[in-house]
């Protein structure tokens, strides 16, 4: 993989297309970006027929081998691969070690191996199966093998120290089977600067196809030292490889870390609103318009969305038949109506699921093209402010009921 | 009061009458044209026109309770060929409730179904899922489920809800006894139901839009069958549904209370068979004379990794699927088939609810698919044959033919091979 940049915003933002991805290298995937979350290759709730009525999907697909781990056999018998196996027919496919939106238990990691936690509960890899695992799924890059148990606020700086030198361990393992298959190398550190420093330093020395900076999980942290850590981080690592962020995925968030010079994310925050039967509708336009201004500041009028998202169990959206977003084109917006997703929360209906991750999906990846699309045109602020407005209103209206 | 439901498809032109007659003579909104009939067994291939489609008889409906199929989008549904599904009154009065159905143009409307719905009277849920408090000639008291509040729901009841809902076929409010209850309480029942069939034509303030069918009762008493028969073909209905069955009874009697109810119920109406849904059940039951079907048992099964087969069914979720490499049927074409195999499904069942859908799918895809090789089978004057061959694939020999199904054929000039 290449990466091209067209834009650096203000020595940090980053604005280009990763290419040279894929089998054949003719697919690429816009940066900033996310890629698809899946469960097992499936993206969570959808068939083929619903994840179709979306356009303009990331072109690479992300699996976990907390998902996998335990079809090895299966896999293996298989031989072709995991692409094919999962009826993927034209994708790029990368795996990483853990779900993003499952918080591992802490305890297990030791020197030689990590622990992945599937249906069947905890399974220990050591770099010699996690290689045999990639080796089953022969995705198209993978994250190497990496102990990244430093968010818990009690971890030492001895563990911190640890988890970098072992990260560093495994990915030289893990580098001795390149055999064609690009690997991103991990950087740890807790929250320790220097630690953080070191693994960067480190693991750009390796010939490795770019970067996943792990340990900084929405929860770990507050932003301000993530953004800094990060901004630490990449200081160190060479400009023309793509930096993918673990484990962070809210708006607000993700902007910071945009402005840090993250390239890549993870899009499991869709999936963890869906769950909560909420819907995304926190506004990504900056685009002028008088009206809407107007609409947006009437704080009287409780069931504007002016939040990241809305609750649609809540009784208020019980006989609202407006679309979840207005003017939103995903198959959710166009076919249903509030009340309608409420009526199927409250009953406990696998569709409300279907229609809520299809909006939130489609939402999201609306969100990432506008950032791409203000930071070709210099109004990162523009939209930064919008978005965030609509984060601070929701906390305010929180404190005001109380 | 009702809101008027603009439907845009074939509906019948009189004009709308809001206000409530009480005749027994309805106009109605339903058309059957027989296309074909068997000339060995009772079969008919029918189209029945209502009011958003026509829809191609024999037919199985699947169940979609609360206004949804489980997991599936009414686009899926649609590309799926389903004409015609069921909503349930019981549910839906309970929530969201009528009133806001209405607001939300019917159930139609709520769920963004185009084609056409049926919704039965709640009699079912009342006797099968609740607290049942008492049945008089009112109608039934029970407690509700969600705030323990007692709720009668009368004939005038059941069928003001099924206004609000807009449905293209309701059913009246029967007096639902077991069909494994004997004595007199069968006989009450049945005499109940005719008198709440006049009590639902009269409340139905809607004729010109909405369907009303009657349900024949009568237990597995011949004679109390026979006069609910009598009686209730002299109503003016556009449709008589045969009740009381699909229980726990025996299939013995079964077959003969459903062939016994053909033989007395109008050529030129649809004889729509309630809660019956296996596939041997519904190929009988074709030739015994039945033309629509409805059964939750295809896409409840699929939830638990059940997949409809010719040969039966396959336990997606058992260990002997994870490493076979084929589709559930090679010979399927619905979208889970094109795609996916087996092995891939049993290990999605660890991971997601989207291997529930797949399932979902393939089995309305084998229910619809069914009704059709049926349908053009009954087209092309060759029906006996095919219920040959669609035995032979289901079952393993001649000898674990079931009994019941054998007799039922053989009563309509089918001797199985």
């Amino acid at each position: 993989m290449q990466l091209e940049l067209s834009r650096v915003v203000q020595c940090t933002s980053r604005l280009g297309v990763l290419k040279g991805l894929g089998r054949t290298g003719q697919r690429s995937l816009e940066v900033p970006g996310c890629l698809l979350y899946t469960h097992f290759g499936t993206v969570p709730h959808l068939t083929q027929d619903t994840l179709h009525t979306m356009s303009n999907l990331p072109s690479v697909t992300q699996v976990t081998l907390s998902n996998i781990a335990e079809h090895q056999e299966v896999l293996e018998e298989f031989k072709d691969g995991f692409r094919k196996f999962a009826g993927l027919h034209d994708t790029v496919l990368y795996c990483s070690l853990h779900d993003p939106a499952m918080l591992c238990p802490t305890g297990y990691t030791t020197n030689k191996t990590v622990s992945v936690w599937g249906s069947g509960g905890r399974m220990e890899l050591t770099v010699a199966k996690f290689m045999a695992l990639q080796k089953s799924v022969q995705p198209d890059w993978y994250q190497s093998m990496a102990d990244g148990e430093t968010w818990q606020n009690s971890t030492s700086r001895k563990r911190v120290r640890k988890s970098v030198d072992r990260t560093l361990a495994h990915l030289d393992e893990c580098l001795l089977e390149l055999d064609g298959v690009e690997v991103f190398g991990v950087v740890e550190g807790g929250d320790i600067l220097e630690e953080r420093v070191r693994s960067a330093r480190e693991t750009a020395k390796r010939p490795v196809a770019g970067f996943c900076l792990d340990g900084l999980q929405t929860g770990s942290m507050d932003q301000s030292l993530r953004t800094q850590l990060i901004a630490a981080v990449n200081k160190e690592l060479p400009e023309d490889k793509p930096r993918l962020l673990q484990g962070v995925g809210r708006p607000d968030e993700v902007l910071a870390c945009i402005e840090a010079g993250v390239d890549l994310f993870e899009s499991f925050f869709p999936f963890q609103v869906t769950e909560r039967g909420c819907a995304l509708c926190f506004s990504f336009d900056i685009s002028p318009d008088p009206e809407r201004q107007n609409g947006d500041l009437n704080h009287d009028d409780q069931t504007q969305m002016t939040s990241f998202e809305i609750n649609l169990k809540d009784r208020r959206y019980q006989d609202d038949f407006r679309p979840l977003v207005e003017g939103c084109g995903c198959y959710c917006c166009q076919n249903h109506q509030r009340a309608y997703l409420h009526h199927l929360l409250v009953t406990n209906e696998l569709l409300a699921g279907v229609l809520l991750m299809i909006h939130n999906t489609s939402h999201y990846h609306g969100f990432f093209a506008a950032l791409r699309e203000a930071l070709a045109e210099d109004k990162l602020d523009l939209l930064k402010r919008r978005v965030l407005r609509d984060g601070a209103r929701q906390t305010e209206r929180k404190e005001q009921d109380g | 009061m009702a809101a008027t439901i603009e439907c845009g498809a074939d509906t019948n032109t009189s004009e709308n009458n809001m206000s409530f007659k009480k005749a027994l003579s309805v106009a109605s909104s339903l058309t059957l044209q027989i296309v074909a009939e068997c000339p060995v067994t009772k079969a008919r291939v029918c189209d029945l026109i209502l009011p958003h489609c026509a829809v191609n008889t024999p037919v199985f409906m699947p169940v979609g309770t609360q206004g949804t199929l489980k997991g599936i989008t009414v686009d899926q549904l649609e590309a799926l060929g389903c004409q015609i599904c069921l909503g349930n009154t019981y549910h839906l009065g309970m929530r969201p409730g009528p009133d806001l159905i209405e607001k939300a143009s019917g159930l139609h409307g709520f769920m963004n179904w185009k084609r056409n719905l049926l919704t039965d009277s709640g009699g079912f849920q009342m006797v099968s899922l609740v607290e049942l408090s008492e049945v008089t000639e009112e109608g039934v008291k029970f407690k509700s489920p969600y705030d323990g509040k007692e709720i009668l729901l009368s004939p005038e009841k059941s069928i003001s809800i099924q206004n609000s809902l807009g449905s293209d076929i309701m059913m009246q409010l029967d007096d639902v006894v077991s069909s494994t209850v004997t004595g007199p309480r069968v006989e009450e029942a049945m005499h109940r139901s005719i008198r709440w069939l006049d009590r639902c034509i009269a409340a139905n303030k809607n004729p010109h839009k909405q369907n009303l069918f009657a349900i024949i009762q009568g237990g597995l008493n011949s004679e109390l069958r026979k006069a609910c028969l009598a009686e209730m073909t002299k109503r003016e209905v556009p449709g008589f549904a045969i009740g009381g069955l699909s229980g726990g009874e025996e299939k013995d009697d079964f077959w003969r209370m459903v062939t016994l109810s053909t033989d007395h119920l109008p050529r030129e109406k649809p004889r729509y068979l309630m809660g019956v849904g296996y596939a041997v059940d519904l190929v009988v039951c074709v030739a015994l004379g039945c033309d629509m079907f409805d059964c939750v048992f295809p896409t409840r099964t699929a939830r638990f990794g059940s997949a409809l087969v010719p040969w039966g069914s396959l336990q997606v979720k058992q260990k002997q699927y994870a490493k076979d490499f084929q589709p559930i049927d090679p010979d399927c074409q619905c979208p889970t088939c094109k795609r996916h195999s087996r092995a891939y499904l049993h290990a999605l069942f660890k991971s997601d609810t989207a291997a529930m859908h797949h399932i979902t799918i393939h089995n309305i895809a084998y229910q619809l698919n069914l009704m059709r090789s049926v349908r053009q089978s009954i087209v092309e004057g060759r029906f006996p044959e095919f219920i040959q061959t669609f035995m032979k694939r289901m079952f393993p020999s001649r000898d674990q033919y079931p009994s019941w199904a054998v007799d039922a054929l053989a009563s309509v000039n089918v001797t199985l091979e």
